[in-house]
């Protein structure tokens, strides 16, 4: 007794890493090296989170303000202020303002007065429209009959309604799940339990070259041929539209949720399908009522799958949707996604502004979406395989 | 020991061409085309001089402008109050403006469209939404669809603040990456109608613009966008740090101006400057 536990104390290893020898010590080196690698990986996941985060962190706390109806001092009255009243209308780190000489803080101030002529005159313009208020809810702008729901961020008074946006993301993510996942699982079910092993041999590759194909090439392919082509089919007036998008999204997530789910379906224990076949069921009848649901797990997975990367899939939205801003269920409208909007308007923004902020907090929105969903698919899925199991 | 000196020689003489000419050119994508070309003739002519461009859109020039990660910016719209601020807070001083063409903004439809001319009160209602049938205008019955382009684009703040003199554009205009994607959008849909900087022209019309209701509809060519008859038109601008606006860079802005670069204006399909604008 006492052998062994003299034993196992020697050969107990870092964090209690027990081995049944005494360590190479290259192997531990190595060992310990892809232990850091793949630390690395999850550290780097999370350093991106927190970046996106700080940056939009002023809008979450509310801290910023977009009314450009302020108080102007004219310049002839600089020397009145006081050095802290001047760097803070100035809006100056005081490092800046220390290092900044008077002729600089003058041309500050008249930059201020001309900033305040260009200033909407517009009864809007006290409003903070970056107030979760206005982000969230519709209100009626001067020139609109009712209050509406808008995203245009250029402009005299910037509207920030993130609305349209949610809702132009969903609408695409939907209509690709739709159209993808009853062909991809389909095709998963056929490949792995109702063709023969030498067809399977080249189905499965061929389906996932799918996933070679760039996801700009497929935008491109969307904007120029099918977006003609289902027109003349269905007969709808806006040619870039949430379908068109979807669709083509469908195209790119076909080979995620066929590879996930055809691996699910094959892992499933072949006495399974044995069983029932032995018992006289068609290979059709032993694939849809055994092994579908013995591999529903899987399948659920793939689906989420599908939907964490076509809710972020970026170019085929913004070159086959149309990028129109419109809060509308019905699919043959143009629509905006939250990524086509990051991709087409971070160029422009002054960094550190509003429309800035703004764009890294529909990432972390993003972030969230797809960290959520992937978080409630385990619980589901780990449900659902403790009653399979539990059942048994 | 005169070994090391021959070393020492030849590694400076190797540093040389290092220390001539790098410059810098970010932002608008209207001026991207025409940049690079005066960046590939100036650049034949002076070999010592190295000149990168890139486009982006005129707000990443300005960007790239305040962090001093640009010699020279260029926009299609000029520069605002805000931005000014924040390139004397980044390196004390305002940017210099230099005006480098003139641009036409065409208002673009389809071929097949029978509508030919619009006034500027016609356009914005089209363009903010309140006219939605072609029949309001005098074509055909059926509605129509509004193609714009991306907030990020100097020519969307230049249209929506000198045509729809400020008002939003319609929520359900369809916003494209840049001005051939726009035309090719035009070309494919009868009903369609956008607008985008005169050098991209092939294969959709230009509409005649009248200013008013009583007006002559005036075309855009270089007669009437350089007498100013064309109402929407507009300069194309290069910002430059003050404290850079000399040596390589000041040669090269000067050349832009002159009547060598203006003659490369013509030719990508902008309009040169007047006379009494470019350098002697």
């Amino acid at each position: 007794m006492s052998e062994t536990t003299s034993i196992s104390k020697r050969s107990v290893g870092w964090m209690g890493l027990k081995r049944g020898h005494r360590a190479h010590p290259l192997e531990w080196l190595v060992e310990k090296g892809i232990f850091i690698v793949s630390l690395s990986a999850i550290v780097m996941v999370f350093l991106i989170f927190l970046f996106v985060a700080r940056e939009a962190l002023p809008i979450f706390l509310g801290t910023m303000n977009s009314a450009s109806v302020q108080n102007v001092i004219p310049v002839a009255d600089m020397g009145k202020l006081t050095p802290a009243q001047l760097q803070a209308y100035l809006g100056l780190t005081p490092k800046q303002f220390a290092d900044m000489d008077d002729e600089t803080k003058k041309a500050l101030m008249e930059v201020k007065v001309e900033e305040a002529k260009e200033a909407s005159k517009d009864r809007d313009a006290a409003v903070n429209t970056t107030s979760w208020r206005y982000m969230l809810r519709p209100f009626q702008w001067s020139g609109y009959s009712k209050p509406v729901y808008i995203w245009q961020p250029v402009s005299e008074i910037q509207k920030y309604n993130i609305v349209p946006l949610l809702i132009g993301s969903l609408k695409a993510t939907l209509v690709a799940l739709l159209f993808s996942v009853p062909l991809a699982l389909g095709a998963a079910i056929y490949v792995s339990q109702l063709t023969s092993p030498r067809k399977r041999e080249f189905l499965k590759p061929a389906i996932e070259l799918l996933a070679g194909i760039p996801s700009v090439v497929l935008g491109f392919f969307a904007l120029i041929v099918m977006a003609t082509v289902l027109q003349n089919v269905f007969g709808y007036q806006s040619r870039l539209n949430a379908f068109v998008a979807g669709i083509a999204l469908g195209l790119a997530i076909i080979p995620v949720v066929f590879s996930i789910a055809e691996d699910a379906l094959t892992s499933v224990p072949r006495s399974y399908t044995q069983a029932a076949l032995a018992l006289g069921s068609s290979k059709w009848q032993a694939a849809w009522k055994i092994a579908l649901p013995a591999a529903i797990p899987g399948v659920f997975a793939a689906v989420v799958l599908g939907f964490g990367r076509a809710i972020g899939e970026t170019m085929i939205v913004l070159m086959a949707s149309g990028n129109a801003s419109i809060v509308s269920w019905n699919i043959f409208d143009s629509t905006r996604t939250m990524t086509a909007t990051i991709a087409a308007e971070l160029a422009e923004t002054v960094f550190g502004g509003q429309h800035y902020r703004i764009l890294f907090m529909l990432g972390v929105l993003l972030f969230v979406v797809t960290f959520v969903s992937n978080f409630m698919a385990e619980l589901v899925i780990n449900r659902l395989k403790l009653k399979l199991e539990g059942k048994q | 020991m005169t070994g090391k000196i021959a070393i020492l020689a030849a590694l400076v003489v190797m540093a040389l061409p290092a220390l001539a000419g790098n410059i810098t050119v970010k932002g608008s994508d209207t001026l991207v085309i025409l940049a690079q070309k005066w960046a590939e003739v100036y650049m034949s002519t002076h070999p010592d001089v190295k000149i990168q461009v890139t486009g982006g859109g005129s707000g990443v020039g300005f960007a790239a402008l305040q962090n001093q990660g640009t010699d020279i910016a260029d926009a299609s719209r000029p520069i605002k109050p805000k931005e000014v601020g924040d390139c004397i807070k980044a390196f004390g001083k305002r940017p210099k403006e230099y005006k480098v063409a003139v641009d036409g903004l065409s208002v673009y439809v389809n071929n097949d469209n029978p509508v030919k001319e619009l006034d500027l009160e016609q356009l914005a209602g089209i363009f903010t939404g309140q006219i939605q049938n072609w029949k309001e205008v005098g074509g055909k019955d059926a509605p129509i669809t509004v193609y714009s382009r991306e907030n990020s684009s100097g020519t969307y703040e230049f249209f929506k603040e000198h045509v729809l003199k400020g008002k939003d554009f319609a929520a359900n205009a369809q916003t494209m990456p840049g001005t051939a994607a726009l035309l090719q959008a035009i070309n494919n849909d009868p009903n369609g109608i956008g607008y985008g900087g005169a050098a991209y022209g092939a294969g959709a019309r230009a509409l005649g613009i009248k200013k008013d209701a009583n007006a002559k509809a005036v075309e855009p060519n270089e007669e009437t966008v350089l007498n100013q008859t064309y109402p929407i038109w507009r300069y194309l601008y290069n910002y430059v740090n003050p404290a850079l606006d000399k040596g390589d860079i000041r040669a090269y802005l000067d050349w832009i101006r002159s009547d060598e670069g203006q003659k490369i204006v013509k030719e990508v399909g902008y309009y040169s400057l007047p006379p009494d604008l470019r350098t002697k």
